[in-house]
């Protein structure tokens, strides 16, 4: 298990006081918490707590009724369209679903923001990014195969893989490693670590697979009717005599 | 909160509207997709040519048989090609082909889009930074837009052919004295009409497409009624403004 990093650190993210509701539904009720550079927080919450909205609120996907979201000192929700394109380059998501665009080879999949973003890139220079992140996941065979023919391990890789082609800065797992099987999930845990170490990317996981947890976390919030009610190390939270936080560790 | 029927409706058209208004602001800015743009036309045309050809050929034959009998009650064979091509030009291939595209093409468009926001590929694409509704939306409605007219044009050569062998079917008619026929009688003021309309058929089976599958809910369920919605409401759309059509150039005295 990762040591837990002293918050000496730079911030890379910051949120406070963050709200969001659908109709009656209040989800966050003033969420705040800080990433570090080069930090794995996990987000633990029961089904439905918010947590996966979080990551949707930092990314821009939804707009928060209220509060600052500052990633890289840039309060997300006040961005203009342009500048939140550029900034989401410096991030990476992973969605739950993996999303790899079915319509397109593996290859292109990858090349997909790379033609975008990169465009001063030559061909030998996208391919070899190419074979760097498809080795990295340990898929460099898969380059021209289909998404529909790759196994659920597999297209996690690859989702993996896409999201690390543009070198982003901070990752974001939506639930890395549901509906695989233990030793999928382990291989892909190991696989964040990794990456963590590598690049030194920070990230922010929402996960309930405890092993997943145990592996990546550095540090852990508990999402608790809709604010985080907990925040420490694996240690720290898994002998908390709360029954509110013990829940998750039992 | 559910709306009530009429209000739905209102709301429905609404949203519509602000989602073509969307397709013409997207449409001008730069990135351009011209990759994405050629391989929606080449999927929209070429894709569709057989089954529109297919059809316009049994159309252009068929109305040609059925039209025979009555006009030998009059004395009147010799207008079988003039007569049929006027039909098949003005009114029955602009039609028929644009329905073809709302059942082949509309349906395809929604299903597509739909299954990509339900498993969050359109999340995928806006989150890499890249702006999904001119990637996926602005170069599908161009490509409907511009390759229905084109397939329409087709389907008109295809149908007269099979007009043609209609005519030769109990007679002998000529290849020259068909063609002599049908100039004579389709004017300029017959096709144009005709053929402006398809762009709007086009714009329609896109536009319908393309929102239906765009706001997709409800998982694959609401996949399947993306898909099934776009072709009855492109339909719908097809037969309205295919009535405006009509009512403009009958108040322009091209009728």
């Amino acid at each position: 298990m990762p040591n837990a990093t002293p918050d000496t650190r730079q911030t890379v993210l910051e949120i406070s006081d963050l709200w969001k509701s659908f109709d009656s539904n209040h989800v966050l009720r003033g969420v705040g918490l800080q990433l570090h550079q080069g930090e794995n927080l996990v987000v633990l919450g029961k089904s439905g707590s918010g947590k996966s909205v979080l990551i949707k609120l930092i990314i821009g996907l939804m707009e928060p009724d209220k509060g600052e979201i500052k990633v890289f000192g840039k309060n997300i929700p006040q961005l203009k369209q342009a500048e939140l394109d550029e900034i989401r380059t410096r991030i990476g998501f992973l969605f739950q679903s993996n999303a790899l665009y079915d319509s397109m080879t593996v290859r292109e999949n990858l090349e997909f923001p790379l033609r975008r973003h990169r465009k001063k890139l030559t061909q030998v220079e996208v391919d070899s990014l190419i074979e760097e992140v498809l080795s990295n996941v340990g898929l460099a065979h898969t380059k021209d195969m289909m998404p529909s023919e790759l196994s659920g391990g597999m297209k996690k890789r690859i989702a993996l893989a896409r999201t690390l082609i543009l070198k982003p800065e901070i990752i974001l797992y939506d639930e890395p490693t549901t509906g695989l099987d233990p030793v999928t999930s382990r291989e892909i845990s190991n696989l964040m670590l990794d990456i963590q170490k590598k690049y030194n990317t920070s990230s922010i996981i929402i996960a309930h697979d405890m092993s997943c947890v145990r592996i990546t976390a550095n540090r852990i919030i508990t999402l608790v009717d809709g604010t985080c009610y907990a925040v420490g190390t694996w240690d720290e939270l898994s002998h908390s005599s709360d029954p509110k936080v013990k829940q998750f560790f039992e | 909160m559910a709306l009530p029927g009429w209000k739905k409706v209102v709301a429905e058209t609404g949203a519509m509207s602000a989602f073509a208004g969307r397709f013409f602001a997207e449409f001008w800015r730069p990135r351009y997709e011209f990759r994405e743009f050629f391989r929606q036309c080449f999927y929209v045309g070429y894709q569709t040519l057989g089954l529109v050809a297919m059809t316009a050929f049994i159309i252009g034959l068929v109305i040609t048989i059925q039209s025979r009998p009555t006009l030998v009650r009059f004395g009147a064979e010799a207008w079988l090609p003039g007569m049929v091509s006027v039909s098949l030009v003005r009114e029955i291939v602009p039609v028929i082909t644009a329905l073809i595209c709302a059942g082949k093409i509309g349906s395809s468009i929604g299903a597509e889009l739909g299954s990509m926001r339900v498993t969050e590929q359109i999340d995928a694409m806006e989150v890499s930074g890249t702006n999904p509704f001119k990637f996926l939306v602005v170069t599908r409605m161009l490509a409907t837009t511009l390759t229905i007219p084109i397939l329409a044009m087709i389907a008109d050569g295809v149908s007269l052919y099979g007009s043609y062998l209609g005519c030769n079917l109990h007679a002998t008619v000529s290849w020259d004295l068909f063609w002599y026929h049908v100039f004579n009688s389709v004017w300029f003021t017959d096709f144009a009409p005709a053929f402006i309309k398809t762009y709007f058929f086009g714009f329609a089976i896109g536009l319908v497409g393309c929102y239906k599958g765009y706001f997709t809910t409800h998982g694959t369920e609401g996949v399947g009624r993306s898909a099934n919605s776009a072709v009855v409401l492109s339909s719908l759309l097809i037969f309205i403004i295919d009535l405006i059509a009509v009512q403009i150039t009958d108040l322009m005295g091209l009728n």
